[in-house]
């Protein structure tokens, strides 16, 4: 990485070419607002900034540790899993059924499954080793799945026939998203001892088919998540737009309204996680952190547990994942398994950093709200420029465009990989590059 | 007109230089050594020749053109050739594809070639159906060389290649090298085996710091008392 | 004899046809990596491409009326190669060798290449919409039915037509590419370069030309594979991009640089997950006479339920990291 050199004047100065890009942002914002109205403003604004989130959390794992996190989908879907388990209402069905106690059993069959493996481990105690050993811990393995199996089907089945799926506790959203950091820390935690001794391709495979498996269980089991029935609607913290209406509001206003309050509490969190993040770099944790990502096999030979350092930066990155795919699916209002597509998610999250800055926690919150607003926008522009060209085809003879719509939304995803074609080429290290300052 | 000629070359890997002026000259019937300390920029000095790094200062003559700065796939064919020191065989082919590599801008029939390399080599004839990777130090060496020789260059540059080599291997390595010398190739390589290799050597180049401290035959460097202290251990 | 017969039908048919176009896909991969050293995440959708320009041959000439003895889809395959080839040698210049060349690292190369999905997919959907279509513009496919009343079943093994002619073409083209890797100068070159690229280039070999070449091969392969794919299964945009995970585990498996290693990943990464979603039950029965009363096998016995599928060729890849990181035989690694 370069120095920025204190004199450089103009675009080079870091400071100049933040505010100018965040001006530039700012009349980009006022444009789609003027154009699409107050409340899809809002509703842009809200989910940016839960992404501005997320893309702080990839910004930890990938600008300062320098691992290629492309389980970014799966994160987002536990968080909202999480959120969907604590703060929707409760089904007093399940409760009242014979659910709890068939779940507690298939627990208790996971403890023991998860026993015998721990003890199978241990076995070289007894004198088993090498290939011995292997064999026992992979029968362990068997066995334990297979235990967990016999009790967790008939569980599922019973509670999806019954009372449909689990439901919630009922608890305050927030609380919901903060548990869902905490569960995708509990996740990362495994993801990470498993895989971050991988090189980054292999990294970025692995996690991508992490992802893929998250996301095939929690679509699957229909049980705790309602799987592609989906969850909704889920509770806000703030008022929602429907009881604004009942105090008295017009519809217009209440939504509008509904949404500020919404937003306020999102941009809250998120300043609150900037300033945590930016002290954490900034102070010497953050100097060792940098003096890993840049050189390894040094900072290893000076003593520093390199391994471990990097599963705490992974799950640091990992919990703002989890509390921004919380604050997504409770502002939707809906949990839907199958609408997350890595497309949609992860890329687009990979996107923000690289073209943002991967390293600068400024031009990662910019990059994803430009990215973001690119992304809602491509739409309607295509939609604008189909129906030109549709009119125009249409009169020369070749008949209408059919399905622009579809079509339409497609575009997006063009738009996306142009966008980060022309970013690797004219400007790698970002719109707002790491500063990084001599000590 | 020497074979190769090198004035005043200055070049590095981007950053200061390494080589701060370097003057050599090479006939095609000449066993050209250079030595030197660590970092007196011995095989960057090949290295420049081949066109591994970037010439920023003097000229480079090999067949009457400054051919600094081209690329090796160009130099090949006007009848240079380099051995590097490390990682000089293709592992996962057999000896004899080895081989047909060094060949690969050779347009022409090259058995004849390949049968005169086996000759220098047998223990290779032997062995040409193996992974070059399954050899024995000094083998690996010999294939690195034959490799080097299927293009039939006019000047052969060799990085350190007795390098690891048990004292057996060096020497048929050295005499395989003379050998080739009298067969009308021209050799100019490195070595830190300074003694031994001046003792055959026509032109021996010492550089220091970039730069060439003493120039001479080989012989006449070993029998010079200041040569000697400096750089030859005494 | 029965059960063998449904065994053979489902395992063994549908195996060694996904198992082709995995490895058909997964060479490409390795071949790439080993020639560009990078992630060629973009595969998946050089597949697809692949597959949707054999649909619009296919269609040109369902359109003039030309009618084959042989689905279509297989009669344009050559043309197709062609042209995906150019389509991929296009991709590398205009895309990833200028990053190349401005020394940019393996990572940079995979985040390009992921661009490059992006706009593909946005591409090929905003062209032909983001439907599923049947690549079979004229006639349905024809079914072989073996019978097989001569052994005792009482069920015949089923190929389709299709299928047949995907075993041929699988066996056809990997006998080429060993003939060209083993017997041609370029082919030698080409395993050259992936085995040591410094000394590749110091021996004069034309290290452009190579990296030309790498392309060719990988995008008429992919365009195989995706045709293939997509006569098996259907056409849609993101046809491919969902095995560009087991895909990469082949490669892997089977050692990156390998194209040898590639082909037998495919097969055992397509087998593996065929025998895990596979119903064993259905071929255990008999043991249902030989069990005590009470005592049955249950209903479904797959190893792994069907939406799990993907997770089986991820389970294999983590294994292979852990245990033997270079795959089978030995490719590059860290």
């Amino acid at each position: 990485m370069s120095a920025a050199s204190p004199a450089a004047r103009g675009w080079d100065s870091p400071l100049l070419r933040g505010l100018l890009l965040f001006a530039a942002m700012f009349l980009i914002v006022v444009v789609v607002g003027v154009v699409q109205g107050q409340a899809t403003m809002l509703l842009i604004l809200t989910q940016a900034t839960a992404f501005a989130l997320i893309a702080l959390g990839l910004n930890i794992q990938w600008g300062y540790g320098g691992l290629f996190n492309f389980a970014i989908m799966g994160f987002l879907m536990v968080g909202g899993a999480s959120t969907v388990f604590l703060s929707y209402p409760v089904n007093m069905e399940f409760w009242n059924s014979d659910g709890p106690m068939l779940l507690g059993r298939a627990l208790l069959a996971f403890l023991a499954g998860l026993a015998l493996v721990l003890a199978a481990r241990r076995v070289d105690r007894f004198g088993i080793r090498g290939k011995g050993k292997v064999v026992v811990v992979a029968l362990a393995w068997f066995a334990g799945y297979v235990i967990y199996r016999s009790q967790i089907d008939p569980a599922a089945d019973y509670i999806e026939s019954t009372a449909g799926f689990v439901g919630g506790l009922g608890l305050n959203p927030v609380l919901g998203w903060l548990f869902g950091g905490l569960v995708s820390a509990i996740i990362a935690f495994f993801i990470g001892r498993i895989s971050l001794g991988l090189r980054t391709d292999y990294l970025a495979i692995a996690t991508i088919g992490i992802s893929e498996i998250l996301r095939a269980l929690i679509k699957n089991m229909d049980w705790l998540t309602r799987g592609t029935m989906t969850v909704s609607p889920m509770p806000w913290p703030t008022p929602l737009p429907q009881q604004l209406q009942a105090a008295g509001m017009s519809i217009a206003d209440s939504f509008v309204s509904a949404r500020v309050m919404f937003l306020a509490l999102s941009v809250v969190i998120l300043i609150v996680a900037f300033v945590l993040v930016q002290r954490a770099y900034g102070g010497p944790w953050g100097r060792m952190m940098r003096a890993i990502r840049d050189n390894h096999i040094s900072a290893a030979s000076m003593g520093k547990d390199v391994t471990g350092r990097q599963l705490e930066l992974f799950i640091f990155g990992s919990i703002l994942m989890g509390i921004g795919g919380a604050i997504l699916a409770t502002f939707t209002q809906i949990f839907d398994p199958s609408g997350y597509q890595p497309i949609n998610h992860t890329f687009m999250v990979w996107v923000m950093v690289i073209v943002g800055g991967a390293g600068n926690n400024w031009g990662v919150v910019l990059g994803a709200f430009l990215i973001y607003i690119v992304w809602i926008i491509s739409d309607p522009l295509a939609q604008l420029i189909f129906l030109n060209l549709s009119a125009f085809t249409d009169n020369i003879g070749w008949g209408a465009i059919p399905e622009i719509d579809s079509r339409a939304l497609q575009m997006r995803v063009f738009v996306l990989g142009v966008v980060i074609t022309i970013a690797l080429r004219y400007a790698p290290k970002g719109l707002i590059p790491e500063v990084v300052k001599r000590t | 007109m020497a074979l190769i000629e090198l004035k005043h070359v200055v070049g590095g890997y981007g950053g200061a230089p390494i080589l701060n002026g370097v003057n050599m000259a090479i006939e095609q019937s000449d066993i050209g050594v250079i030595v030197g300390p660590n970092g007196a920029g011995k095989s960057t000095t090949l290295k420049a020749i081949f066109g591994l790094l970037r010439v920023t200062g003097g000229t480079i003559e090999f067949g009457g053109r400054n051919v600094a700065n081209s690329l090796p796939d160009a130099l090949v064919p006007m009848g240079l050739s380099f051995v590097p020191q490390e990682k000089n065989v293709f592992t996962s082919m057999s000896v004899e594809e080895n081989l047909e590599m060094g060949a690969f801008t050779r347009p022409d029939d090259f058995s004849e070639t390949m049968d005169w390399v086996y000759q220098m080599f047998p223990v290779l004839a032997e062995k040409r159906r193996q992974p070059a990777g399954e050899l024995s130090g000094g083998q690996r060496q010999m294939v690195a060389m034959g490799r080097a020789l299927m293009s039939k260059p006019t000047l052969l540059m060799l990085d350190e290649p007795s390098a690891g080599l048990s004292p057996r291997y060096v020497t048929e390595i050295f005499e395989t090298i003379v050998r080739v010398n009298k067969e009308g190739v021209g050799i100019l390589m490195v070595e830190q085996n300074a003694r031994q290799a001046l003792a055959f050597a026509s032109r021996g180049f010492v550089l220091a710091n970039g730069q060439n401290r003493f120039t001479g035959t080989g012989p006449e460097l070993i029998a010079d008392p200041e040569v000697a202290k400096s750089f030859l251990g005494g | 004899m029965d059960e063998l017969i449904f065994f053979i039908n489902r395992v063994l048919i549908s195996g060694t046809v996904l198992g082709s176009i995995y490895a058909l896909g997964a060479i490409g991969i390795t071949l790439i990596f080993g020639i560009l050293r990078f992630a060629h995440f973009a595969h998946g959708d050089m597949m697809t491409m692949g597959a949707f320009v054999s649909f619009v041959l296919a269609s040109a000439l369902a359109a003039a009326g030309i009618v084959l003895p042989l689905p279509t889809g297989f009669v344009v395959l050559p043309v197709a190669m062609i042209i995906t080839a150019i389509l991929a040698l296009g991709l590398d210049k205009g895309f990833y060798a200028p990053l190349r060349a401005r020394g940019a690292r393996p990572v940079t190369l995979l985040i390009a290449s992921i661009g490059v999905t992006l706009m593909i997919q946005g591409l090929i959907r905003l062209i032909f919409g983001s439907g599923t279509r049947s690549i079979y513009v004229s006639a349905p496919k024809d079914i072989f039915r073996f019978d097989m009343s001569w052994i005792g079943g009482s069920r015949p093994i089923n190929i389709t037509e299709p299928q047949l002619i995907m075993f041929v073409v699988t066996a056809l083209l990997v006998v080429a590419l060993h003939l060209f890797l083993t017997r041609s100068r370029l082919g030698k070159a080409m395993r050259a370069m992936a085995d040591n690229a410094d000394l590749a280039q110091v021996s004069g070999i034309n290290t452009a030309l190579v990296v030309r070449v790498t392309w060719v091969i990988a995008g008429s392969l992919a365009c195989v594979a995706g045709t293939m794919l997509a006569l098996d299964v259907a056409l849609m945009p993101d046809l491919a991009f969902n095995i560009v995970l087991p895909i990469f585990a082949a490669a892997i498996v089977g050692g990156l640089g390998h194209a040898y290693g590639a082909i037998v990943g495919g097969f055992l990464i397509a087998f593996a997950e065929t025998l895990a979603v596979f119903n064993w039950t259905a071929v255990l029965r008999p043991l249902n006479n030989v069990l005590p009363e009470g005592m049955a096998l249950p209903a479904n016995l797959a190893l792994v339920p069907t939406e799990y599928k993907l997770t089986v060729a991820f389970v294999i890849l983590v294994i292979t990291l852990l245990v033997r990181p270079t795959g089978i035989f030995k490719g590059a690694s860290t």
